[in-house]
């Protein structure tokens, strides 16, 4: 049975070794989505320790998404500037990523960037794209797609009826 | 079900499978990248890049799987292979053509893995119904847009239908080669590491009759089913020039660490 993500594990942890790490983690963004770490964002899914070394194991969110490399690059330099020099950064891609993985956090800093946050869909994808969408601006409800595709993978562009902006909205997955 | 534990055929098998399954989604996802910049409006330029990606993406997963068999090099598979040691299938192989010819192109395919993917994620090996999944939740993106496409082309403009009607004329009859099974996919399928090649066929196509009745689309004859296999025949050339674009950097330095 694969453990389900939990965002507040530093908190949870009692050695002091894994709390540092994981608050290293926390330094540590997604290059495309600049005001979220990539804890808060449910990227990382175990770290252990192994004799002298760190073992961090991170799932990526689209698998053609680019910044993953950065990302694995960005995790082990952080993690050694943070006192364990033997560190090794592995992906793995079970379970899959979801948005779900989110914190809520994550959705309130989203929303204050000005990119529309996914909505908890606990499976049902398909509902969760359909569902209104609020203006991240100015708050109006009627928003219209305007193309299922953005400027990363994660992201659609929409339109809102209020205030006529364009914006962005990561996509459930 | 993880790789210790497959016999010698049976893992010879999966490669094959494995390296068509990469090869088809390297190679569309290549074609699809030959729009950007040249879409018909700047929304579906992005789109198609992303999709195009996307694919590229799925590709470097199953090639990743091989890896995982062989020890070979995702980057030496997609670089340094000639085209007749690709396992791709004619359908993402032909050039781009209009944006009919692409959409419904896309369209084809995307259904074809709304089935496939499913299936592999019940797969007996481990590694396969991982990726599956993954790739599964990603493409429901791709298979939403290109039904759209197809949709508004047949029902928008005499023009706009007359060049999905052509398009249809010559994507068709590729279909039975995407859904052929190669050699050692009845291996695969008695040790539940790939669906039964029939059941799956059926299902494609019995979708796609469904669907594209539905658009009022005329579905030119089938040819017969091609004999298993039958992806390594080819003499076309488009999967030549194709490779000889996408390859061309990669081959000026081979020994590059970073490009």
């Amino acid at each position: 049975m694969l453990n389900p993500v939990t965002n507040d594990r530093p908190r949870h942890e009692p050695h002091a070794a894994t709390t540092t790490v994981w608050q290293a983690l926390a330094t540590v963004t997604d290059p495309e989505i600049p005001v979220l770490n990539i804890v808060e964002m449910g990227l990382v899914r175990e770290v252990s320790f192994e004799g002298a070394g760190v073992h961090v194991v991170i799932t990526p969110t689209f698998s053609g998404c680019p910044a993953l490399r950065v990302i694995e690059e960005n995790v082990a330099s952080a993690v050694r500037a943070a006192g364990f020099p033997h560190v090794e950064v592995a992906s793995r891609l079970s379970p899959p990523w979801s948005t779900d993985d989110m914190t809520d956090d994550a959705r309130s800093k989203l929303e204050e960037f000005g990119i529309a946050p996914p909505q908890p869909h606990g499976g049902l994808i398909q509902i969760a794209l359909d569902a209104p969408v609020r203006c991240p601006r100015c708050g109006h409800p009627d928003t219209r797609l305007r193309n299922p595709f953005g400027s990363a993978l994660c992201r659609e562009i929409r339109t809102c009826q209020g205030c006529q902006e364009t914006f962005e909205r990561f996509k459930p997955l | 079900m993880t790789a210790a534990d497959l016999k010698s055929e049976v893992s010879a098998a999966l490669v094959e499978r494995l390296t068509a399954l990469a090869d088809d989604e390297l190679v569309l996802g290549h074609r699809n990248a030959e729009w950007t910049g040249h879409a018909p409006i700047l929304e579906e330029d992005i789109a198609i890049a992303n999709v195009a990606q996307d694919e590229i993406g799925h590709a470097v997963l199953w090639y990743g799987l091989v890896q995982e068999l062989t020890g070979q090099d995702p980057d030496r598979l997609a670089f340094f292979r000639g085209a007749n040691e690709y396992r791709s299938s004619a359908l993402v192989e032909l050039p781009r053509g209009d944006w009919a010819f692409t959409m419904l192109r896309q369209y084809l395919f995307d259904t074809y893995e709304a089935e496939l993917l499913p299936r592999l994620m019940r797969s007996a090996y481990t590694p396969v119904s991982e990726v599956a999944a993954k790739v599964n939740r990603e493409e429901l993106f791709h298979l939403r847009h290109s039904a759209l496409w197809v949709e508004r082309l047949a029902f928008g403009t005499e023009e706009s239908k007359s060049r999905l009607q052509s398009a249809l004329n010559e994507l068709w009859p590729l279909v039975p080669q995407l859904l052929a099974p190669l050699e050692g996919d009845a291996l695969l399928a008695a040790d539940g590491i790939y669906p039964d090649p029939a059941e799956l066929a059926a299902a494609v196509l019995g979708r796609l009759r469904t669907e594209l009745n539905r658009l009022e689309l005329t579905l030119p004859a089938l040819p017969a089913p091609p004999a298993a296999g039958a992806r390594s025949d080819r003499g076309e050339g488009h999967l030549a020039a194709l490779l000889a674009e996408m390859q061309s950097v990669a081959r000026a330095d081979p020994a590059a660490e970073s490009w």
